[in-house]
């Protein structure tokens, strides 16, 4: 059997075997650890550890890094994702791949330090200033994140902008076995900034803006059509659908399971890209189903939009979205059903 | 005898700042130093935001435009990734003595092995000639219409004094001045030692300029010199803060 390995030692390990060399970042709980475990392993490697003076410095040297083709990643929780959004912006701008780690602390401003799903809205939307996304990837177990983590460094090369790991708190913060995969070793990207002016950079003040917007929607357009990602259950002929993503997304899986063997009809939808949302996933859904149900780690509702959004344009745009939110904590497999029962006797009155 | 004075190659297209404004100086100083040193295909020049941004479009050698304040974490992530990289970072005093003295500061601290060029004009040019940390008592700005009160604003800052007295390490530390050919020499005698020191790995190295903001200042040329070398030379003394030991 593996190692049992803690999550966030298991995000910085996966990190550097998918052939990152440089880390910048700012401690901050509940993702500390990563930034622990790096200053220890990223030396034996030959690779760049960086304590920063603050969140968004950390994303500014990781501007360099990026800038010079070196494979670069951060990590955060909420508040300091905030503060690391104008480095995140500059860099879209500037067509840098990165990869940045948020576990999710539940709250807003300073926030506190229970698990949640919080930023969903902020980081499926770009979330800094400007006409921008970076890919948003959620990991329900450490296994999933190892694999992820690799992913999202390559399709952040690949499209030349950044991928959050959205995580959270409680999958940082637990330990699981966990197997990672050997030491890949990644040239420094072409194209990039060494100081021999190898590559001729257009300032920005001379950048075709309006053309390089027209770029952006295609190339967006396109990553929509080709890079979504989505676990699911049963959706031949579920008469409900929940959908949820993380460790909600753990807890559903389980409880669907529970469910079907109990006799109810329901299917799964766990999104692994939030962003790009798995639009094609709804569309496997048989057109009689009664409705979707989202489960959420947050109290106000946040991916429920994104359902709504999605079913709006499909065969399905009057099915009644509702919504399942447990703010403080991971939602249990028993209270996912409970509210799945209740949705089903008419309890629940639909968000959309 | 008569000395032939090439335009540096990587400087060979039109730069455009204000008749007066001593920005063009510096960079044709950075340019001829860059060349001295045979490092123009090693160097990696990185920019701030101020009325300077102008100048990276016709710097022909490798170039990044930060964002505002943050050019020094910026290029700290460029000279850890290229150590054997000529890294400069060209800023102004409100890029790193306000919104990015965080990071200024903190590159200082880690004694990153990068060379800062800060051009004081005691102003923001770029937006407009409002009130930065080095505004001088009384100066009239855009948002010190009357004069700027210190009482409630502070006394200017002095950065190149406070790296000097505050990190030991520090490789060298300088403050020069466009306003006289003689302080033009001397300005590229101190960015001269400053690529050298980062050039031996020696550590970090700032040099700020002061430097005329004719448009801002609603002066002449002439006048914006004499501000210079007659009001700001007092507050801001020329010189080296911190030099080189000897290697």
């Amino acid at each position: 059997m593996e190692d049992m390995i803690k999550g966030n030692h298991a995000f910085a390990e996966a990190a550097i075997r998918a052939g990152a060399t440089f880390y910048a970042g700012y401690p901050i709980t509940p993702s500390s650890e990563i930034m622990e475990y790096l200053s220890v392993r990223l030396p034996e490697i030959g690779g760049v550890f960086i304590q920063a003076e603050s969140e968004g410095a950390s994303m500014n040297i990781l501007t360099g890094a990026s800038a010079s083709g070196v494979r670069c990643f951060t990590a955060s929780s909420s508040v300091g994702m905030t503060l690391k959004q104008e480095g995140i912006s500059h860099m879209a701008d500037s067509y840098l791949p990165f990869l940045a780690i948020n576990v999710v602390r539940y709250g807003t401003g300073l926030g506190t330090l229970d698990t949640g799903q919080s930023d969903y809205l902020r980081d499926t939307r770009g979330g800094g200033s400007g006409d921008y996304r970076t890919f948003v990837l959620s990991p329900y177990s450490l296994q999933e994140a190892v694999e992820l983590i690799d992913r999202g460094f390559e399709l952040a090369d690949k499209y030349g902008m950044g991928t959050i790991l959205h995580t959270e708190a409680a999958l940082g913060q637990m330990m699981e076995p966990c197997t990672f995969p050997e030491m890949k070793k990644v040239e420094r990207r072409h194209g990039s900034i060494d100081g021999t002016y190898s590559f001729e950079r257009i300032s920005p003040l001379y950048r075709d803006r309006l053309k390089e917007a027209i770029d952006e929607k295609a190339k967006y357009d396109s990553i929509k059509e080709n890079e979504q990602m989505w676990a699911e259950e049963s959706l031949e002929d579920a008469e409900y659908v929940i959908v949820a993503y993380g460790l909600a997304g753990r807890s559903a899986t389980g409880a669907v399971k529970q469910l079907r063997a109990e006799g109810h009809k329901v299917g799964l939808i766990r999104p692994i890209t939030l962003w790009p949302f798995p639009e094609k996933a709804f569309a496997k859904v048989n057109k009689d189903v009664k409705g979707f149900i989202s489960v959420e780690e947050n109290a106000t509702g946040q991916m429920v939009e994104d359902i709504a959004l999605t079913l709006k344009k499909s065969d399905k745009s009057s099915k009644p979205v509702y919504m399942f939110v447990d703010a403080f904590g991971v939602p249990t497999m028993k209270k996912i059903k409970a509210n799945f029962i209740r949705v089903k006797n008419g309890e629940i009155k639909e968000v959309y | 005898m008569a000395i032939a004075k090439k335009v540096p190659e990587m400087l060979s297209k039109q730069i455009s700042f204000c008749p007066g404004c001593g920005h063009g100086v510096v960079v044709r100083l950075l340019a001829e130093c860059v060349e001295e040193l045979k490092m123009e295909k090693n160097v990696i020049f990185n920019v701030g935001v101020g009325c300077y941004s102008l100048a990276t479009p016709s710097i022909e050698a490798d170039k990044f435009d930060t964002l505002h304040g943050r050019a020094s974490a910026v290029a700290t992530g460029f000279k850890r990734c290229n150590p054997d990289t000529l890294v400069i970072s060209y800023q102004g005093d409100g890029d790193a003595y306000s919104i990015g003295v965080g990071e200024s500061f903190s590159a200082a601290y880690r004694n990153e092995n990068i060379t800062v060029i800060t051009v004081n004009n005691t102003n923001y040019g770029m937006t407009g000639g409002q009130m930065s940390a080095t505004t001088m008592p009384g100066q009239k700005t855009t948002t010190s219409p009357h004069g700027r009160d210190c009482n409630t604003t502070g006394m200017p800052i002095k950065f190149p004094e406070m790296v000097a007295a505050t990190f030991p390490n520090a490789a060298y530390v300088a403050r020069g001045s466009v306003t006289t050919p003689k302080y033009v020499n001397q300005l590229k005698k101190y960015i001269l030692n400053a690529f050298k020191a980062q050039l031996n790995n020696e550590g970090y190295s700032l040099i700020e300029v002061l430097s005329p903001c004719p448009t801002n200042w609603k002066m002449t040329p002439l006048q914006s010199l004499e501000r210079i070398n007659k009001e700001l030379v007092d507050y801001y003394p020329l010189g080296e803060f911190k030099t080189r030991k000897e290697k």
